[in-house]
């Protein structure tokens, strides 16, 4: 057959179609690379990952394990990892609790309060993060006084140009075992309110919800603090003539990355949540309040349960999307995992290992965040009727 | 949206409150307590914003002036004005760059017109966009050449959104159109792309195009680092777009796919002449707050040292005769600037959004 005639049959043409897609990839792939190795050999540059044992040398401001410079580039990435994470999930508990409340009062029926609620919102999504992260940065580093004139926000909070100094916790001994008790309290906590609600569907009797659940959650650790020896001490911070000494000192960087990751995201979650409760049926709010609950119970018993199917698979975009934005951390100076991967890029010259490593570790970290939003969309969502 | 939710806000609220007005303000004692507390908060922060931006502002004078001031600095937002704007072009050819500025927003009014969308608007942009081009770089018509390591500012931040997304946007279609073909290998590859782009921060991508693309490059090649960064621009958005594009293509009944393929159209026809102008239809509102999104995102070319606006807001704080006297109020202009672009185009897509809704009815 001569190979015009072959081209007319169809398996044939979507065969070779996808045959030159795929060589054309490889072939830009393979001259990419043979570039790249060329120009490396050239400039006298390592490949591999063998950088990641050698000694890092450099210091890094913000380390929530304990890091030398005489430590591993494997253990510098570590630290930055760390940071992004701490970050990043702080921002997505606060904007949260933040965004679910304004974007609640969004939908206030009185019109000064919503309409302060969409202000808040749109002077948010408006204006881009990095410039946020600038402003908030400027505000403190320029605007706060110096440390000896420290603002006292609440007793043992103060703020001052180096950022924000709070109140922390030492422990001398027993920080694992103390951990562990309020663990067990909140399991043995969340156990109960499942048997309660199992027993007031079988029976229709309510058992005592909160009053046990209290006596769970502290029994634990009353339990641990007398059988177990536990020591801590809260560490006040205290404002003596030039500085501040004791307590727990957040940079600026951080204050401000915290600060602009929370509000911008907590405007996504604002509109998302409103737009959720939007979805859901006047009549069930109707029936509902005919049913005698009040306004704050048909809101928390029966709106936002079905709200929750509409809110969670976006949520988990807005969640998704704060881990790649704390990547922004560069811009000011926080040490987070891209940061610190620039810092090995200039000191070693290798750019491609650094970049894909870390890529790849924000790839996880979206695949992750996913993941655990998606069993949790899964409990929240419509159950069906099993056939 | 909004007047979707006031709507909805007007129903919920008809059974406690029949009537309006005041009632709204002073329904009942909470409701009362609340509108006082936000008269307050509202009262302060105008007080505030008032005493900072005209009361203790300083409106003519030298940095000293600033200095002691305790208000906003009027006279360095006048003195840095040209450079926030326009970066280091040079100086005495900015009106070049200010006149594309211009003419690009002209365009971009006249183009939200929906009763003008088609061939001639479409031509328009073809011939506007090497005009505007040919205005900033110069070499010809007896303009002074100005290389692009010049080019700053406002006009190169909505460079980089709208080269972006028109480029992006056939990438995006194409790609759409390969993550929902049947033929296995070309849906993978599409998928990978997809994922992959979608999975990590915009800023990795643009540190690719800044550092690891000069490096793939054969030698003696090298690329422009501002076409390096808008090369990133397109990859990133043609990403969101193909899944943008995806979800038009996926509302389309299957009839519409059928019936072209009943007459007689192939692949290509019926996908380019049927289906891509009917899906593209239902999602302009959300590519519109695609471009919204990413005109905020480009101002990331400041990491990898553009001086796009941001960066010129934030370099101009550097200047030895303001240094440490004006901090905020650069970053205030520049939040001002982009609220009022982002807000507009906020506004047309919900316009747009209303439009095709009562279309579809």
């Amino acid at each position: 057959m001569s190979p015009i005639v072959l081209l007319r049959n169809r398996r044939v043409r979507e065969l070779a179609y996808q045959v030159i897609c795929v060589a054309a990839v490889v072939a830009i792939g393979w001259y990419l690379l043979s570039n790249a190795l060329a120009n490396l050999a050239k400039q006298d540059i390592a490949t591999g990952f063998g950088y990641l044992g050698r000694e890092a040398g450099f210091v890094i401001s913000e380390t929530p394990i304990a890091y030398e410079p005489s430590d591993s580039y494997a253990r510098a990435l570590l630290v930055g990892l760390l940071n992004t994470v701490k970050v990043a999930l702080l921002a997505i508990v606060f904007s949260t609790v933040i965004g679910t409340l304004v974007g609640i009062t969004r939908l206030s029926t009185n019109p000064l309060l919503s309409r302060l609620m969409l202000f808040y919102v749109e002077a948010l999504r408006n204006v881009p993060l990095l410039l946020y992260l600038f402003l908030w940065y400027s505000v403190i580093i320029f605007t706060l006084p110096p440390v000896r004139q420290a603002i006292t926000l609440l007793p043992g909070v103060y703020v001052s140009n180096s950022g924000l100094v709070v109140p922390a916790i030492i422990w001398n001994s027993g920080f694992w075992v103390a951990a562990a008790a309020v663990v067990v309290g909140i399991a043995a906590a969340f156990v109960w309110f499942r048997v309660v609600r199992r027993r007031r569907i079988a029976t229709g009797r309510a058992l005592p919800g909160w009053p046990v659940a209290i006596v769970l959650l502290v029994f634990p650790v009353i339990a641990a603090a007398l059988l177990f020896d536990i020591s801590g001490e809260v560490d006040w911070p205290v404002l003596g003539k030039f500085r501040l000494t004791g307590g727990a000192h957040l940079k600026p960087e951080f204050v401000a990355l915290l600060v602009g990751l929370t509000l911008s995201a907590s405007a996504s979650v604002a509109e998302i949540v409103r737009s959720g409760i939007l979805a859901i049926r006047k009549g069930q709010r109707e029936a509902a309040k005919s049913l005698g609950l009040s306004d704050g119970q048909a809101m928390r018993l029966v709106i936002l349960p079905q709200a929750l199917r509409v809110i969670v698979p976006p949520l988990t975009n807005v969640y998704v999307t704060t881990f790649k934005n704390s990547s922004l951390a560069i811009a000011i100076g926080y040490p987070d995992l891209v940061m610190v991967s620039n810092t090995i890029m200039n000191q070693t010259g290798q750019a491609i290992e650094p970049i894909a490593l870390f890529m790849l570790t924000y790839l996880v970290l979206s695949l992750v965040t996913s993941a655990v939003m998606n069993w949790y969309n899964g409990h929240v969502a419509l159950k069906e009727r099993q056939s | 949206m909004s007047e979707q939710s006031t709507m909805v806000s007007n129903e919920l609220a008809s059974p406690d409150r029949p009537g309006g007005g005041l009632r709204g303000y002073f329904g009942t004692v909470g409701n009362s307590a609340v509108t006082l507390v936000c008269l307050a908060v509202f009262l302060l922060v105008a007080k505030a914003a008032i005493s900072w931006l005209l009361v203790n502002a300083v409106f003519t004078g030298t940095p000293e002036d600033c200095k002691v001031a305790s208000g906003a600095c009027w006279p360095y937002l006048a003195d840095k004005l040209r450079y926030m704007l326009f970066g280091i072009y040079p100086f005495d050819e900015q009106w070049r760059p200010l006149t594309a500025t211009l003419l690009f927003i002209a365009a971009m009014a006249v183009s939200g017109i929906p009763r003008l969308w088609g061939r001639p608007l479409i031509a328009g942009w073809i011939v506007l966009l090497p005009l505007l081009f040919l205005l900033m770089a110069g070499g010809v018509f007896g303009l002074t050449s100005v290389p692009t390591s010049q080019w700053g500012g406002l006009p190169l931040s909505f460079m980089l959104t709208f080269v972006g997304l028109v480029l992006a946007l056939p990438l995006g279609i194409l790609l759409a159109l390969a993550r929902l073909s049947n033929l296995p290998a070309i849906r993978i590859l599409a998928i990978t792309f997809i994922e992959l782009v979608r999975g990590v921060p915009l800023i990795s991508i643009l540190f690719m195009a800044s550092v690891m693309l000069p490096l793939f490059m054969p030698e003696g090649v090298t690329i422009d680092k501002l076409l390096r960064a808008q090369v990133a621009i397109i990859l990133f958005a043609a990403a969101y777009i193909a899944e943008i594009v995806r979800a038009g293509l996926q509302a389309l009944p299957r009839g519409q796919t059928e019936a072209a393929q009943a007459l007689g159209l192939h692949y290509w026809q019926y996908t380019f002449l049927v289906i891509i102008p009917q899906a593209l239809k239902t999602v302009i509102p959300p590519l519109v707050s695609l471009f919204i999104g990413f005109f905020q995102d480009t101002t990331l070319v400041t990491i990898v040292g553009l001086l796009d606006f941001l960066n010129t807001v934030r370099t101009a704080l550097r200047d030895p005769n303001w240094q440490g006297i004006a901090v905020l109020e650069g970053y205030l202009f520049a939040a001002v600037v982009y609220f009022v672009f982002s807000a507009m185009m906020g506004a047309y897509s919900r316009f747009l959004e209303k439009r095709f809704r009562v279309g579809h009815d």
